[in-house]
Formats: C-alpha cells, structure tokens, sequence
C-alpha cells in the first residue's frame, strides 16, 4: 500500500450532505475487475449534475475532495474507495465518515480527514470563491492553505498505518503462533462455535 | 461488570497490542458474489484460505428473481463465485440451490449465526446478525481477503452504546417502524464509532425475525453492529436448526451468561418510547429522512442550518415532492417487499394479512428472503395471496433493494419498499424509494399512495 505523509494539490469541494458508497460507486459499475480501473465510475450520476464541480476545469486534476457530514456512508463496497483513488483522489475532508468506508479507505492509502463542520463550510466557500491547492501534512494532522492552517483528525492507528504503509496480512502472519494456540483453546471450551 | 458486546470481545481477542489493536479470532464468514475483489487479492498473493469451514458462500446480490436463463454478464458473477469457492473448498449454496437465500437472512435460518459469534462478511448489512447476540459486522474487500487468509481482524473496540426501548409497540407498528425513528433521532452517522446494544422491555417483546429488522438496520445510523443479549426468544429460535449446536443445552448455558451485566458503562445511552412511534416512511435520500406517516414533507425554508436546508431542496428535487405535501397524498408506482430488511416468513404474513382478498393497484415484486421461506410461504397460501393482489411472485435473492440483478425501478418511478436505503439511484438510476414496513408497503400497493396501514390492518393481524 502506498503511504502518505504530505500531499500539495488542487482540492474539489463538494458541497454535499451523505456522499454515499453508491453515489461513489454506483451498483452497476461493480462487477468490473479491479484491473479495468474504477476512475470513469466515481460519482457517475452525480456528475450529469449542471455544473458539478469534480469535472470542472477549475477542479481538474483534483486529489483532495472536501465535502459535508457523513461522506461514505451506505455499503462495504471497497470500490467506492477505488473509484476515488482511480480518479486520482489520496484524501477527503469531511466532517465525519462512514465507518466501512474510512476503514477500506486507510487500507488502500486514502486518507478520511476529519474537520470541524465549519472549518468545512470555511474550505467550501474558499475553493468555490478562488479554487486552489491545499497541503495536508499528516504528520502535524493539519490542513495548509498559504499561512491558513486548519486541523483535523484521525485515528492514532490508522494514522501510523497511513504513515508507515503497512501491509495487515504480513503483520497477522507474523503472529501466526499466538494465533495458533488461541485456536487450540478456544475451539476446545467453545466446540459449538 | 461488562457489556454483552465486551464479554464476546473479550472471548475472541487473540491478543491487544499497546496501541489498543486487538487481533480478533472470526467464527463465522459469509461470501457472495461480491467477494471476487478478495478472492483476486488471495490469488495476487497466491494465498490459501484458513478456515473453509468456517466460510459460507451465497449468490444472492445478482441472484436472478425469475426461473429463466440470466444474462451473460449476470452469469458470470454467479460463474465468479462457483469457480472461488471450488478452488478454495468453500460450501457455496448457488443460486436456485435449496439453501440459497440472502445471505443475512440464511445465517440465521440455519443456526449457523449463533449467540457469542464474531461474524463478518463483505457487506454492511452483517449487523443484522447481531440480533442473535453476536459481533456481526461489514468489512470491505481487503478485511474479506484478510479473514480468508487468517481468520482474524484487527479492530479497535468501539465506543459502545445502548438504546432503550421502552413501553410496547402499538398495533400495526413494526421493527422497521422503530430502526426508522431509531435513524431519524439519531442521524445516518450518529451512532458512528458505536456498537449498538438494543434493550428494554419493547426490544425484549420483538420476535426473533423483528430482531433481526432491527439488527440490520444499524448501519443506516452509522453503527457497523447493533446486538440484542440473547435470552428465551433467542433460544427457542435457534432450537432444531440445521447447523445448531448438537449439545444444545450446554451451548444454551454458555450464552446465558452473555447478556450485559446490571451496572455495565456505556459511552452513550438513548431511550426511546415505544408507544410514541406511529408507522414510519422516508422521504428524502437519506434513511434518517424519516417522518411518521401523519406528517407533511419538510420545508427547506424553515430549516435554520444550511447544509441542512440544502440536502432537504436537493432530495426533494430529486423525489419530486412538494414542500408542506401530506406524506399521504405521495402517490407511488410501484412496491417492493424484499431484502435483507424485511423478507423473513413474518414479514410476509404482515404484509399477506394486509392484501388477503384485495386487489393492488399498483404493479409490485415480493421477493422471499430465502428459497426456504418461499416454499414457506407457498405452503401457507401467503403467495398465492400476493399473486392474487395482482403482486409477482419472485425467486429469493438481494433484488430490487440494489437493483444488481436487473430488477430495477424505471428512472423517475417512485416505489414503496421494504428495504433498507433510499439514496439516489440506489433501486435504480433516477428511481426513487420510499422505506418503509411490509405492511406499509402493501397498504400503499392497495391504494396507490403512501397509506397509514393501521385501519387497513383492523381486525386481520
């Protein structure tokens, strides 16, 4: 997984309550392979919207989102995170996340940015008025715009594994002992289970 | 003194690390048709599987509702999933399998969902087992090709919170009725970080199956997993499925020990009253978009918060609802009683006990949550009711809930449903979803519009 400390780069807001995981990855596009690239897929219907903001050129080549409460709330659908990162996107602010989708999302390098709602609603109408890059600085969990600074937040864990671009699968196997002897004991007391 | 939710933790903690990961040991697995991502992720790796008899595969989310050949491309989702589970020995109950169903609504069918279980699967509904008292939650595609590969996962343990229901439920409303209100109280993301405890004397009274409604819809209010402690109802269920324990009664003991100890701490407690809470239906595109069927559609102008006001005037567009609108006078399409919500043997019967002997006037699908409740279903005459009414009768599958089988709400019809989420274009591009109980949902079959199904149930259920 790829790892992030530090990303300058153009920021799209999308001004929107409840981004769900189908607006991101709409159910028909999910029987593609990974391989095919989900990037055309992301907010697919959303972005017949007049004047959406993620396809214009003010925006183009956008790797930040901002966007209103609850952003990836709905399904499991890991491919709303492809989609995202496809697209091109490493990091969405919002003021808070749906709990599969920031947990898919750190898995794959994607950052899930917690801001206050009004430092929120503050980025919107500042990359409405005058669009522009932000820096996120994951090591000092704060959002740069020249001398603007704005925190945010995120889980200490998921932080480092962000960070430090941990691989879970190699880390669990290196604990394959202890894992090993829980199953003797637990299978034993708990044989229905 | 602990939370049942705590003592299940505590059981299936292989061990913490001091940043407060806990490696969990996972009972029980679930697979279906999208679990593809994962199983490519294991060949990647070329990975065995850990555990293939603790995994049961399902084709239910593109499981054809009708008997005939499906399309090429829906085929071979159902081809993906036969081909993973061979290579890695996987039991796999296909589509028109005797076994087949959705896959949270056979968990429990079976016995394989059991009280004091840690169960996952790569879909957000997995909560819905919790109503047996377990750990049951969604993971994305790379925790599925995790758990596969090591039958663990690591998680942080969640805030916990418990939501006590009190008094009883009035006639006609159901479990839905409640997850509804649930929802709109606390918001889509206000149980975020939260494992949810469901108590109290309204959540005790609930049968198993309005347990399992219940369980299942706390995603929509953010939490991954919602439990009931098990207890009597619980046991009785479970008692003489298949894949129940074979010493019954020392399993039976064991999770008596589960329920939440008295003085257990929750980060968070919310109570609710039961006898306040009148048939519920959503409006908007969100599930806490959710008013008692009473009610009038809200009016962005009297909404002081502005991103509020702003979600309220985009779902309305996107519904085509007026503002100040009786919820009464919305007039619908077509219904759909289905999905992982609201397709169980009594969600059936409700909704039968509002249709016998009338004609709906609206076309619709009922879609039985497994092949076992259909032939239920079709032994008590609860079919041949809905095809009466004028509904059709369809094999069990996901279905119109997300549309990935190729039923679908046309683009601007509007459907009354049972499911579970009313976002843009979730049934369908440009379909719009009205959420709601079964009985609701044949009410407003009966008449054509969003229906207070209370008079239409007098003296039937």
């Amino acid at each position: 997984m790829e790892k992030f400390d530090r990303l300058t780069a153009i920021a799209c807001p999308l001004p929107l309550e409840g981004i769900d995981t189908d607006q991101l990855a709409p159910a028909r596009f999910l029987k593609r392979r990974r391989s095919e690239g989900y990037g055309p897929v992301l907010l697919h219907d959303l972005r017949a919207t007049p004047g959406f903001p993620l396809t214009a050129p003010a925006y183009a080549g956008a790797r930040i989102l901002v966007a209103r409460r609850n952003f990836g709330g709905g399904s499991s659908r890991e491919a709303a995170v492809y989609a995202l990162l496809d697209f091109g996107i490493r990091c969405v602010i919002a003021p808070s996340f749906g709990d599969i989708f920031a947990s898919n999302a750190v898995g794959n390098g994607l950052l899930p940015a917690i801001a206050t709602a009004p430092d929120v609603e503050t980025l919107l109408a500042k990359l409405q008025s005058s669009p522009g890059e932000l820096t996120i600085d994951l090591h000092a969990c704060r959002i740069e715009a020249g001398p603007q600074t704005w925190p945010f937040t995120i889980d200490p864990v998921w932080r480092e594994k962000l960070l430090q671009g941990f691989d879970d699968i190699d880390l669990t196997r290196s604990r394959q002992p202890e894992i090993d002897a829980f199953v003797r004991t637990y299978e034993s007391r708990y044989p229905w289970a | 003194m602990l939370s049942s939710f705590q003592k299940i933790w505590l059981r299936h903690e292989i061990l913490r690390r001091p940043d407060g990961q806990s490696l969990l040991f996972i009972d029980r697995h679930f697979l279906h048709e999208g679990s593809f991502n994962a199983f490519a992720q294991l060949a990647e790796r070329g990975a065995a599987v850990a555990h293939p008899n603790r995994c049961t595969a399902v084709a239910d989310h593109y499981a054809p509702t009708r008997a005939t050949p499906p399309e090429p491309a829906i085929a071979d989702m159902l081809d993906r999933l036969t081909q993973n589970t061979t290579r890695h020995a996987i039991p796999l109950a296909g589509w028109q399998h005797p076994d087949q169903g959705i896959v949270h609504v056979i968990g429990p069918e079976r016995g394989l969902t059991l009280p004091g279980l840690t169960i996952v699967c790569g879909d957000s509904h997995t909560s819905t087992h919790g109503a047996l008292g377990a750990i049951g939650f969604g993971i994305g595609a790379s925790e599925v090709a995790h758990v596969l590969t090591t039958q663990t996962l690591w998680q942080k343990l969640p805030r916990l919170m418990r939501i006590t229901v009190a008094g009883r439920l009035g006639p006609g409303i159901t479990a839905k009725d409640l997850a509804l209100c649930i929802i709109a109280q606390l918001g889509a993301d206000g149980a975020r970080g939260h494992a949810l405890e469901y108590a109290g004397p309204a959540v005790r009274a609930l049968s198993m199956e309005g347990r399992l409604t219940l369980s299942n819809l706390s995603i929509e209010c953010g939490a991954r997993c919602g439990l009931v402690a098990p207890d009597e109802t619980t046991f009785a269920y479970l008692r003489g499925r298949p894949h129940a324990p074979p010493d019954f009664d020392r399993a039976c003991a064991d999770w008596a020990t589960l329920p939440t100890d008295p003085g257990a701490r929750f980060d968070r407690e919310e109570t609710i009253d039961a006898a306040t809470i009148a048939p519920t239906i959503t409006w908007g595109t969100s599930p806490e978009d959710a008013l008692p069927i009473t009610a009038t559609i809200p009016d962005p102008e009297h909404i002081p918060n502005p991103a509020r006001a702003a979600h309220t005037r985009d779902a309305l567009a996107y519904m085509g609802l007026t503002p100040g609108q009786p919820l009464t006078s919305v007039r619908i399409d077509r219904v759909f009683i289905g999905s992982c919500t609201n397709s169980r043997i009594e969600d059936l019967r409700l909704a039968a006990a509002v249709l016998a002997g009338r004609t709906a006037r609206v076309p619709g699908l009922v879609s039985p949550g497994s092949a076992r409740v259909k032939q239920q279903a079709e032994q008590e005459g609860l079919a041949r009711i809905f095809t009466d009414a004028g509904l059709a009768w369809g094999l069990p599958g996901c279905s119109m809930c997300v549309g990935m089988n190729g039923d679908q709400v046309a683009p601007g019809q509007r459907c009354a449903s049972t499911t579970n989420r009313n976002f843009r274009g979730r049934q369908g591009p440009g379909a719009r979803t009205h959420l709601m109980s079964p009985a609701m949902a044949a009410a407003a079959a009966l008449t054509g519009h969003l229906t207070d199904v209370r008079p239409l149930l007098s003296g039937r259920a």
